[in-house]
């Protein structure tokens, strides 16, 4: 057999040869299995990547019956950003109907909760109106986004500021106030969207992005929403696999976040009152897709077996073993949400 | 899944308002709309049987539930508590159907 056909991780194309495939994927599966203390893949989990590789097919798909259902961070801005100009409403209506969206999810441009605040009494006519006229169940989404509560764009002290100096007393304060910041808003907008609009549920996407701090105040406004409303459907889908330790000794339920991977940071979601969880396996650009695909299948699978929630995993631009690009070839999608679902037995995208 | 010419957001809401892992979501809904799990993938089956039992579909006809009048059947059809569905009912006094309550 000659080379084989596929990509970096910064979707440039590469020739491989079959032999090098398998070493990138077992080099990858073994890396993924020692940071996260998991089981590594089988002989038979390798040879059905290579296989997927192997495989000419520009497209493939799973097996009739492994169909999942697939959930979305940021809908309403995917149209925005191509700018095509049609309200938020309409957009809703083209996914369900034109794209046969599972579900749909009303979203701010600004995708964060503490700019959503702001615009929350024009975003809950939207959805009132939406939930309406659509079928689908609909999230609200947006991101915790810690980064916006510390200086100069929110009221808190900059730990990374602070850090260089060696104030790491300091550092954790302002960690901790911004958290309480962002749970204040978390909460409020969660629950406007849910008690006074008709959302079905809440999205918390990219969570932990700004480190343990973020990934704990996260879990906090879940578990304050799911106290208020035990039948709220709520989704958190993370940025990366790795909890950061930014202020390193935060604590959710007597566990520490820092350094945590996707099956320990799945069973505090639940406890949490988390109904879907979305583990983020980052890419590197610098390796092949089989690498970045492998890598990703042993943090998730791990996950999807520690799970007793649904697991949708986020693959898109740069994660899940999706090439880090704004338009993502389908044959690597394609390829990396196949082995995703059959290998993991996953229940969504 | 497909969305609705499927049952992609019946399998949905289980997830996520349930919390139910796929095969426990798609054979309750299955069971629930009396076809085989295999069928709700179908968009030949599930077109049909979406329009016997008016739940909403994606090629629309006049005079069908395209909307809330169609989560109002889920609703029931799936004994689950639609958040829109119970706020409806709420802002307009319905009381009148006992499976909603």
């Amino acid at each position: 057999m000659g080379k084989i056909l596929t990509r970096m991780g910064d979707g440039s194309r590469v020739e491989m040869t079959a032999a090098e495939i398998q070493q990138d994927l077992e080099a990858a599966a073994q890396d993924a299995a020692e940071r996260a203390n998991v089981p590594s893949l089988t002989d038979d989990e390798i040879k059905y990547l290579l296989d997927l590789y192997k495989c000419k097919d520009r497209v493939v798909g799973v097996e009739e019956g492994k169909e999942c259902c697939l959930t979305y961070d940021n809908m309403t801005s995917k149209i925005k950003r191509a700018h095509i100009p049609i309200s938020k409403i309409q957009q809703l209506l083209l996914f369900e109907r034109g794209l046969g969206a599972d579900t749909l999810e009303l979203a701010h441009i600004d995708y964060s909760f503490k700019q959503c605040k702001h615009v929350v009494q024009y975003e809950k006519p939207n959805m009132e109106q939406a939930v309406l006229q659509t079928i689908a169940p609909i999230f609200y989404g947006s991101m915790p986004n810690l980064g916006l509560y510390s200086v100069p764009d929110g009221p808190v002290a900059n730990p990374g500021d602070m850090l260089p100096l060696g104030k790491i007393e300091e550092s954790k304060e302002a960690f901790e106030q911004m958290a309480e910041y962002a749970i204040k808003d978390m909460v409020y907008v969660g629950s406007e969207l849910y008690e006074k609009a008709g959302a079905d549920g809440i999205n918390f996407d990219t969570t932990a992005a700004a480190g343990d701090a973020e990934f704990y105040a996260a879990l906090k406004a879940a578990e304050i929403l799911h106290d208020k409303y035990p039948d709220m459907g709520i989704e958190m889908g993370m940025s990366g696999e790795f909890i950061l330790g930014l202020h390193s000794e935060i604590e959710y339920n007597g566990v520490r976040l820092a350094g945590l991977y996707p099956q320990d940071q799945v069973k505090l979601a639940e406890q949490a009152g988390v109904t879907i969880f979305g583990p983020a396996i980052n890419i590197g650009t610098n390796e092949s897709l089989p690498w970045n695909l492998a890598r990703s299948i042993v943090f998730t699978k791990a996950c999807s077996e520690a799970a007793e929630i649904p697991i949708h995993a986020n693959l898109g631009m740069g994660v899940g073993g999706v090439p880090l690009t704004l338009t993502p070839p389908l044959d690597a999608l394609s390829r990396a949400s196949k082995a995703h679902v059959e290998l993991c037995r996953l229940d969504g995208l | 899944m497909g969305g609705i010419r499927t049952a992609g957001d019946l399998v949905a809401r289980l997830q996520l308002n349930r919390g139910m892992r796929i095969d426990a979501a798609k054979k309750y809904v299955a069971e629930k709309l009396g076809v085989s799990v295999l069928d709700l993938s179908d968009t030949v089956v599930m077109s049909e049987v979406r329009e016997e039992l008016d739940i909403g579909r994606v090629n629309e006809t006049p005079a069908v539930a395209k909307g809330i009048d169609a989560k109002f059947r889920i609703a029931e059809l799936l004994d689950l508590a639609i958040n829109c569905v119970n706020m409806f009912k709420e802002r307009v006094g319905i009381r009148a159907y006992q499976s909603f309550d």
